[in-house]
């Protein structure tokens, strides 16, 4: 592979699928999303199923305020569309402004993973519930605990992208890299979505 | 050839713009969606009109991510099409089983 042929002047069309890398990469991480969304059901349904096993503790409706999920939606799905700022720069090979898009969805997801721990903080010391208080807590903190994860390690992921190639420039080579960190992220805000829904807002209804 | 390059160039980032247009646009919507299923839950209707708004809602929100934030719209998507779409029948499956699982 010379310079040449993965430093091109101008992006194709579609840089995330112009090499045979790029093309497996992309399929291979669909393939992935599908099953996260099995993932994703399987605790969504556990939850569904003991979300009124109390055990005289706390219960959702109690327990909820959609003042901050109100804020931690509008974050992610803020990050989201800088997301598809960078890779919108992407497309037009420009990485300074690709980096900087990227840097702002960071700070934006940063800023949802505080709000999420202070959100668990008040629960466990405010109110003292806990993954252990009840059926309902241990699904509770389970599902949303494990977006939080992938929202932690959808952050780790693109701050190691953008640092790692941050002398190398935009390629053909980290291209379909930068594309897939940014499915990840979309997807987790797609997950976010039946969270607020399922959880939230049909837990104080 | 030059000129060329630089037409076809300038077509790709016309085209890459316009798409960006429509993903703000898109972008609004999903806030629309989100203020309504936010403002019905605080209005404190009938719980019978509102779950499944909401439902419809978040559906229609995932939609729009897949299609335009993730792409699922543009060509060669259909390798995608099939793993998410077959990954929702399971979750659905998964979902219908484990709440009909305390149905009594």
């Amino acid at each position: 592979m010379s310079d040449q042929t993965l430093n091109p002047e101008t992006m194709p069309e579609q840089p995330e699928r112009a090499t045979l890398e790029g093309k497996n990469k992309f399929l291979g991480f669909w393939f992935f999303l599908g099953g996260e969304t099995v993932l994703f059901a399987s605790l969504f349904g556990t939850y569904l199923a003991l979300r009124n096993s109390t055990n005289d503790g706390p219960g959702a409706e109690e327990l909820f305020g959609l003042e901050l999920v109100f804020v931690m939606t509008m974050l992610l799905l803020t990050s989201s569309l800088t997301s598809v700022y960078a890779m919108y720069h992407m497309k037009n090979n420009s990485f300074g402004k690709m980096q900087l898009w990227l840097g702002i969805t960071v700070l934006l997801g940063l800023g949802f993973l505080g709000c999420e721990l202070y959100e668990f903080y008040h629960y466990i010391h405010g109110e003292g519930f806990t993954l252990r208080s009840s059926a309902f807590g241990s699904a509770f903190y389970t599902l949303v605990g494990f977006h939080g994860g992938h929202v932690t390690f959808g952050l780790l992921w693109i701050i190691a992208l953008m640092v790692r190639n941050a002398k190398r420039g935009l390629n053909l080579y980290n291209a379909p890299k930068f594309y897939i960190a940014s499915l990840y992220w979309h997807f987790i805000d797609v997950v976010w979505v039946f969270i607020f829904t399922v959880v939230y807002l049909m837990g104080v209804i | 050839m030059a000129e060329n390059t630089n037409i076809h160039e300038n077509y790709k980032r016309k085209k890459n713009k316009e798409e960006m247009k429509q993903q703000v646009i898109t972008f609004a919507l999903m806030i629309v969606f989100t203020l309504i299923a936010f403002g019905m839950v605080m209005a404190d209707l009938s719980k019978l009109f509102v779950i499944p708004v909401l439902l419809v809602l978040a559906a229609v929100q995932v939609g729009f991510q897949l299609y335009y934030f993730m792409h699922m719209s543009h060509k060669g998507h259909e390798m995608p099409a099939l793993m998410i779409y077959s990954g929702a029948f399971v979750a659905f499956m998964t979902v219908l089983t484990l709440s009909v699982l305390i149905w009594w």
